[in-house]
């Protein structure tokens, strides 16, 4: 059996109980994805599984054969996303342990939702905790990526 | 500047090449002072980048390194722009000075002819062919710092003063750059159980149980230390839980389950202190009297304590993301039993950090089992159960306010009592090695008592418990638990988040009993222009009403203190809307830090804050069952969500007065204050106790 990792084809044995977070993280040396409780109530693991959001902490990588997983390196892997972009522009962050996983499920929102409101984006991002409090500055880096990628440009700050 | 004079952090590594070398076109800035994600790096390196003349893209910063760093202590306090800042402002010059000197002795300049672009010399506008680097090997730089050295005055600011962006963000949202994705081939991977109890002891462990695991895993047994090493993080996973299961341990110390809350503090046996004594004059009215408190809190970091150790040919090298790599230097030295000398800390960057939590503890386990695998990097990651279970938790405390008032309805007398167990227990705090791993080892080091921080270093539990405000008769009690069953320590503010919640919720009482609004009696009782000027900001950001609208269920408040009595002043309205639980609808901040080196980051700095202060006050308590901590996961353990944080906003002022005032801990306590405020005013009776849960509210809206 196999998973497509960042568009790469990952062969694994189909009794192997390697969680998905390790098979990332220690044998495909994939560390952008972040462990944070092993529980799935934190979202700091969280990866996309054909688009949608999915923690990766939870089930094990078998689990996920012929699927699609992309990670915080499959997106940059052709320079900054916007939505990493925006999260600098924005300085959103303090720590940024937990922006691995919030960018996730922001990229799966604004596939879904191009022109999302600031509560339709906290809705999305709920299941991620950010203990810094850096909420508000990742809201505004979700609407300008949101903004960038309509096209549209940056609406001016202030 | 004799150098008695030097700032204290220069004082004590007054060698110029502890703090600072060039090297490839680059200058490599040391500092004391490490990265939690409170931007520290990226204001140090604004410092440096100012007083170097050089852009900010050849500043290397090098950060909690016991081979190659000042020793700078912790780093704590809100303090790090101040005390390591001042240092590297004043190395800075001095380096830039000698450089300006030898050039002027090559050239047969004037060094008064001489200016720097980007680290190159140019005369008269015209460039000379010297620059830093080359001019760097003519000078002893092991030579110690005069801090004689002119600096700039503010209006000569270049990167001092703006909003750079910070250094570590890119490699954040790209990459790999916290102490949990350090690994190399052959790396093992470790875990060291706690005993569930403090002083448990370890009475049963069947060997046998991880049998099946053959030589994938190895199990080792210290007095009660019992810890395992794998070559896979899943082995260790699934021993672990073996382990959790199989182990028994007997005896220590159970917590009670009331632990924290107002009764049980007020039960403890203290250690009383007069602090302020003050005579009330004679009041004219019956004196008000109320209690406050707030719970344990966690330290709810989103990553997990991690350390990892290897020992080379008698040295151990340790990595981790605690906030003293001197102090756990000497400490994992005296746990293990080890020369100091052989011992090397380095910092490397963890998830948030908000004071003592499970860093120390895990690089510790990581030591010590680095000891039994000789020349093997050995990792050790605390899981949530142990982070949320067994790190530090912020001390719970009870103020008890008591005030009369005179006939004009201002306060005359005012007593605080503070009861409250130590806010320190860091490695090395009172000469104690203050590690857990080292408390379970057979022969353990021995304990001096527990003691909070000093009042010079602005005090544990007594932090802001001196009032800003006009009131004759001063007095404070400080009730020190000192023997406890928790572990408590340093939570981001210490005792300055219950003390400025009771004072300024108190101070709203009294407020209500003369009549008056909130507002204005604070304006009434303050004369600080720099308090007044952030009270007055808040008010106007916020639109503040009077409390035409009290027991409406929807309402403002506000809250100000100045941290530490010292440091940053900060004023914060909330605006609640209080149905069974609260609902935060916006929070306004004022804050006047001084001279800010970085505006956007002191901004986040205090967003951050006071979102993290308005979890504290709404949410968050650790639990207490069966002896132990119960609150082991995000479920038991809830903080702020993204649906439940308001708009915030953060105005500052007065930037350019000349001290930098730090504001990682100015916030919490004000926003308690305002949101507290509030929700009395939006349900028209009071919660004293934290968190203002909705079992709290529920309470409050059934006694009406
Ligand atoms: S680490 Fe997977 S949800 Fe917390
Ligand atoms: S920025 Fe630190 S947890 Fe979100």
């Amino acid at each position: 059996m196999s998973l497509q990792v960042n568009g790469q084809a990952v062969a694994m044995d189909a009794n192997d109980p390697v969680m998905l977070i390790e098979l990332l993280r220690n044998r495909l040396g994939l560390k952008a994805t972040r462990l944070g409780c092993g529980l799935e109530q934190c979202g700091a693991c969280m990866v996309l599984v054909d688009g949608e959001p999915v923690p990766s902490c939870g089930r094990e990588a078998a689990a996920f054969a012929g699927r699609a997983v992309t990670t915080v390196e499959g997106i940059s892997a052709g320079g900054l996303h916007p939505l990493q972009q925006a999260l600098i522009d924005e300085q959103a962050g303090q720590c940024g342990f937990c922006l691995s996983g919030i960018m996730m499920s922001g990229l799966a929102l604004l596939a879904a939702n191009p022109d999302p409101s600031r509560a339709e984006i906290a809705l999305a991002l709920d299941r991620h905790l950010c203990r810094c409090g850096a909420q508000n500055r990742i809201i505004a880096a979700v609407e300008r990526a949101a903004s960038v990628l309509r096209g549209g440009g940056v609406h001016a700050a202030g | 500047m004799p150098p008695g004079d030097l700032p204290p952090s220069l004082a004590a590594n007054p060698r110029l090449d502890r703090w600072i070398r060039f090297a490839d076109r680059n200058v490599v800035i040391a500092t004391g002072k490490v990265e939690l994600g409170q931007g520290v790096l990226t204001a140090l390196a604004q410092i440096a980048a100012e007083e170097l003349d050089v852009p900010l893209a050849r500043i290397t910063m090098v950060s909690g390194d016991t081979d190659q760093g000042p020793n700078e202590g912790y780093t704590a306090g809100s303090q790090s722009v101040e005390a390591s800042g001042g240092a590297i402002r004043l190395v800075a010059a001095e380096a830039r000075g000698l450089l300006a000197a030898a050039a002027a002795s090559r050239l047969g300049a004037d060094v008064a002819d001489l200016a720097v672009e980007d680290g190159a010399f140019t005369r008269d506008g015209r460039p000379t062919n010297l620059d830093y680097w080359s001019l760097a090997e003519m000078i002893d730089w092991s030579r110690a710092a005069t801090g004689a050295a002119p600096v700039k005055g503010p209006g000569d600011y270049r990167f001092v003063g703006q909003s750079l962006p910070r250094l570590d963000l890119e490699a954040k949202v790209t990459g790999a750059p916290f102490i949990q994705d350090i690994a190399e081939p052959g790396m093992v991977f470790g875990w060291v159980m706690r005993p569930p109890r403090r002083g448990a002891t370890l009475e049963g462990f069947d060997p046998a149980s991880l049998g099946r695991f053959g030589d994938t895993i190895a199990w080792h047994r210290d007095g009660n230390v019992l810890a395992l090493t794998a070559r896979s993080e899943h082995a260790l996973g699934l021993a672990r839980n073996i382990l959790r299961a199989q182990a028994i341990w007997a005896g220590g110390e159970a917590v009670p389950d009331q632990a924290g809350s107002p009764d049980w503090l007020m039960g403890q046996v203290v250690s009383d202190r007069v602090i302020e004594t003050g005579e009330p004059p004679v009041a004219a009215g019956e004196p008000i009297v109320a209690t406050y408190s707030r719970p344990f809190l966690a330290h709810g970091s989103i990553g997990l304590s991690c350390g990892l150790a290897r020992l080379d040919a008698g040295h151990l090298t340790v990595f981790s993301h605690s906030q003293g790599v001197f102090p756990l230097r000497g400490a994992i030295a005296r746990a293990l039993r080890l020369d100091p000398a052989t011992v090397s800390v380095m910092h490397r960057q963890g998830a948030g950090c908000y004071g003592h939590n499970g860093a120390d503890d895990a690089a510790a386990d990581a030591a010590f089992l680095a000891l039994r695998h000789p020349g093997r990097l050995v990792r050790v990651e605390w899981t949530r159960d142990d982070e949320l279970g067994f790190s530090p938790v912020g001390a719970a405390m009870a103020v008890r306010l008591q005030a009369s008032l005179d006939a004009e309805g201002r306060p005359a007398g005012w007593t605080t009592e503070i009861w409250s167990p130590p806010h320190a227990a860091r490695p090395g705090t009172n000469g104690n090695v203050n590690l857990q791993l080292a408390e379970a080892l057979p022969d353990p080091p021995a304990a001096a008592p527990a003691a909070d921080i000093p009042d010079a270093a602005g005090g544990g539990g007594i932090r802001n418990a001196a009032i800003p405000y006009a009131v004759p008769g001063q007095r404070i009690i400080h009730h020190l638990i000192t023997a406890q069953p928790v572990r408590a320590s340093s939570l981001r503010t210490l005792g300055a988040f219950a003390n400025v919640f009771a004072i300024e919720c108190f101070l709203d009482e009294l407020a209500e009993a003369a009549g008056r609004d909130p507002l204005a009696y604070r304006l009434e009782l303050i004369g600080d222009p720099r308090a007044r000027a952030v009270i007055q900001a808040a008010a106007r950001t916020a639109g503040w009403r009077s409390d035409a609208e009290a027991g409406t269920g929807r309402a403002q408040g506000i809250g100000f203190s100045r941290y530490k009595n010292r440091a940053a002043y900060c004023a914060v309205v909330a605006e609640v809307e209080v149905g069974e639980e609260v609902r935060l609808s916006g929070i306004w901040s004022a804050v006047d830090a001084g001279l800010v080196i970085n505006p956007d980051g002191v901004r986040n700095q205090i967003e951050g804050g006071i979102l993290q202060g308005a979890s504290w006050t709404l949410k968050e308590q650790v639990r207490f069952a069966e002896g132990a901590i119960a609150s082991r996961t995000w479920d038991d353990y809830p903080i702020l969500r993204f649906s439940e944080v308001p708009p915030v906003t953060v105005e500052l002022l007065n930037v350019t007065a000349d001290r930098p005032l730090g504001v990682g801990e100015a916030s919490q306590g004000p926003v308690a204050a305002a949101i507290g405020n509030a929700v009395a005013r939006a349900l028209g009776s009071r919660i004293r106790h934290l968190p203002l849960s909705r079992e709290r509210i529920m309470a409050s809206l059934l006694a009406d």
